[in-house]
């Protein structure tokens, strides 16, 4: 495994990022992919940096996932650049987790939640370097913090949904990982489910981390993320909710009337207060 | 029991079964996770061409000359399909499935040329009560080989099998892990040709980590766990027929097939009488 400049921890007290020096950036610049000759993403560019919650929204096909993909590294780019800390994401990608979609993975593989989540440290250790106490210690933490002690024995496949998305989560805590780029997380997860993870993601950016994940309920988003990236194969808009989450731009993605929308998205009486007040009602820790 | 012991060969071929066994039991987990199964099955032909060809080029039928035979046939064959199934719109198993019986047949039309007729058929059906000490130390060669390479490349293995894009994200080298997977797969099948011969290897290389699989969930438990059980097999099968005076390479095969039968139907985790009983 290539080396890769020290990284700090991501644990390293609470807070950091919005209070601390350290302030890290993720800069897109004229993004594009393509799959064989279909062009699947262009001309996205985008700056935003750690402590935020980012979703990506758009229609079937807008190229969410494949913008997260690109992120994590696992498509190639066809133009454009990615910069994490100044520097190409590729340098940078023990500091990345990237969390599949719930179908593309095996669930049947035979791992426990705490072997799972053990594979998070490999990325720290390399291929060779002998597993420490330490390691031990960061699994047992990230188990705890996502509260899986009483699963880490289960095979992956005897979880809830919300818990095998925890389990994911956990890897990327034990990774020290700091970028989090989630693929429809909120899929499949009953209301509880959703209400906890929700209020995990945003514990992790305050303390930190970038989350950035697709997203396909509107009407959650003004409650979930401070920023939206509305898409459609090519960037419609990019910044705050308040600014961007507007009947307006998100009939210019999804090709539907503003009334059609409103009906969908209650949300979308977009005042700023509004917004605020919305994201005060997420944050009560919904039973974890 | 004791009176067997005493005699040499008798002691190489248990000693044989019991690394052949254990190696191809080990590994027969990364088949099983790698979905790999099929691929092994389309190896198991690929062989007899190579020791036919072996032979013809060496003149002679000795272990070396099947053995690299029969690895070079199969080595062509899997990363011919790789190499198709890059390059084409076909996938890996078509690729491989039209190679290999191509391969198969000009074994046979090469069969022909080969003047030992009947010692070939020991390559298709085993026969390590002959098994001498040459064999013996190629066999552990390859042994050692395997187990110490993939014992030391754990880590990057298991992510490649888990999750291979995010693997290759995270800068594990996925495409040379895969070819490294599939030349070993090679190899320990050729080190099992001299006990259960080409046709029955498939068995050894697949059954234990298959019946582990319904066992356990520890990836741990599933490599060391197919290699007890793939060396209990072999020794056993080596036991029961000498006593039941049947062919060593297909009792060795019946006696895993049976311990599979036993994880399906008695298994705790996903044993089928459980869950029937459960619906």
């Amino acid at each position: 495994m290539s080396i890769q400049p020290d990284s700090f921890s991501a644990d390293s007290g609470s807070g950091h990022c919005r209070h601390c020096a350290h302030h890290h950036e993720l800069q897109i610049q004229g993004l594009a992919v393509r799959y064989q000759q279909v062009l699947a993403l262009e001309g996205v560019t985008l700056g935003t940096s750690c402590g935020n919650t980012l979703a990506l929204i758009g229609p079937n096909g807008a190229g969410k996932s494949t913008l997260l993909k690109a992120i994590a590294g696992l498509v190639p780019r066809s133009a454009g650049s990615i910069l994490w800390r100044g520097a190409r994401v590729s340098q940078w990608h023990r500091e990345f987790a990237y969390l599949p979609q719930r179908e593309d993975v095996d669930w049947s593989f035979p791992v426990t939640v705490r072997g799972l989540v053990e594979m998070g440290r490999y990325s720290q250790l390399g291929w060779w370097r002998r597993w420490r106490p330490l390691d031990d210690e960061k699994v047992t933490e990230a188990l705890k913090r996502m509260h899986l002690e009483d699963l880490e024995h289960r095979q992956i496949s005897e979880l809830s949904g919300g818990q095998q998305q925890r389990t994911f989560i956990a890897r990327a805590l034990s990774q020290e990982a700091h970028v989090l780029l989630l693929d429809e997380p909120f899929n499949g997860l009953d209301r509880p489910a959703r209400e906890n993870l929700s209020s995990l993601l945003r514990q992790l950016a305050e303390q930190g981390r970038l989350v950035i994940a697709s997203h396909h309920d509107l009407a959650t988003v003004p409650a979930l993320f401070d920023e939206v990236l509305i898409l459609n194969r090519a960037p419609v808009a990019f910044g705050s909710v308040a600014e961007v989450f507007t009947p307006a731009l998100l009939a210019r993605a999804f090709g539907e009337s503003e009334p059609e929308l409103e009906e969908k998205v209650p949300a979308v009486v977009s005042t700023a207060a509004n917004v605020s007040r919305e994201k005060e009602n997420a944050l009560v820790p919904a039973g974890l | 029991m004791e009176d067997i012991l005493s005699y040499p060969f008798f002691q190489r071929a248990l000693l044989g079964a019991l690394i052949i066994g254990f190696t191809n039991g080990c590994f027969s987990a990364y088949v099983v996770l790698r979905r790999s199964a099929l691929v092994a099955g389309s190896l198991s032909h690929a062989l007899l061409p190579g020791i036919a060809a072996g032979i013809l080029v060496s003149g002679a039928l000795t272990a070396w000359s099947a053995f690299l035979g029969a690895m070079i046939a199969a080595l062509l064959v899997v990363l011919g399909s790789l190499a198709v199934a890059r390059s084409s719109r076909l996938d890996q198993g078509t690729a491989l499935a039209v190679i290999f019986t191509i391969a198969f047949a000009v074994g046979l039309i090469l069969l022909k040329y080969v003047p030992v007729q009947v010692k070939l058929e020991d390559y298709l059906f085993g026969d390590i009560l002959n098994i001498s000490s040459s064999d013996l130390w190629v066999t552990f060669g390859i042994s050692v080989f395997t187990l110490v390479l993939t014992t030391a490349l754990q880590r990057p293995i298991l992510l490649t099998l888990f999750e291979p894009s995010v693997a290759a994200a995270q800068g594990v080298p996925v495409r040379v892990l895969n070819y490294l997977i599939m030349t070993l797969l090679v190899l320990v099948m050729v080190s099992s040709l001299q006990a259960v011969g080409c046709i029955l290897a498939l068995g050894l290389v697949v059954a234990p980590g298959a019946t582990v699989f319904l066992l356990t969930n520890s990836t741990r438990a599933m490599f060391w766990g197919g290699g007890v059980l793939g060396a209990a097999g072999a020794v056993g099968g080596m036991v029961l027929a000498h006593y039941g005076e049947f062919r060593p390479g297909a009792t060795i095969t019946v006696l895993l097939g049976a311990a599979f039968l036993l994880a399906f139907f008695f298994g705790p985790r996903s044993g089928f009488l459980r869950r029937a009983g459960s619906q």
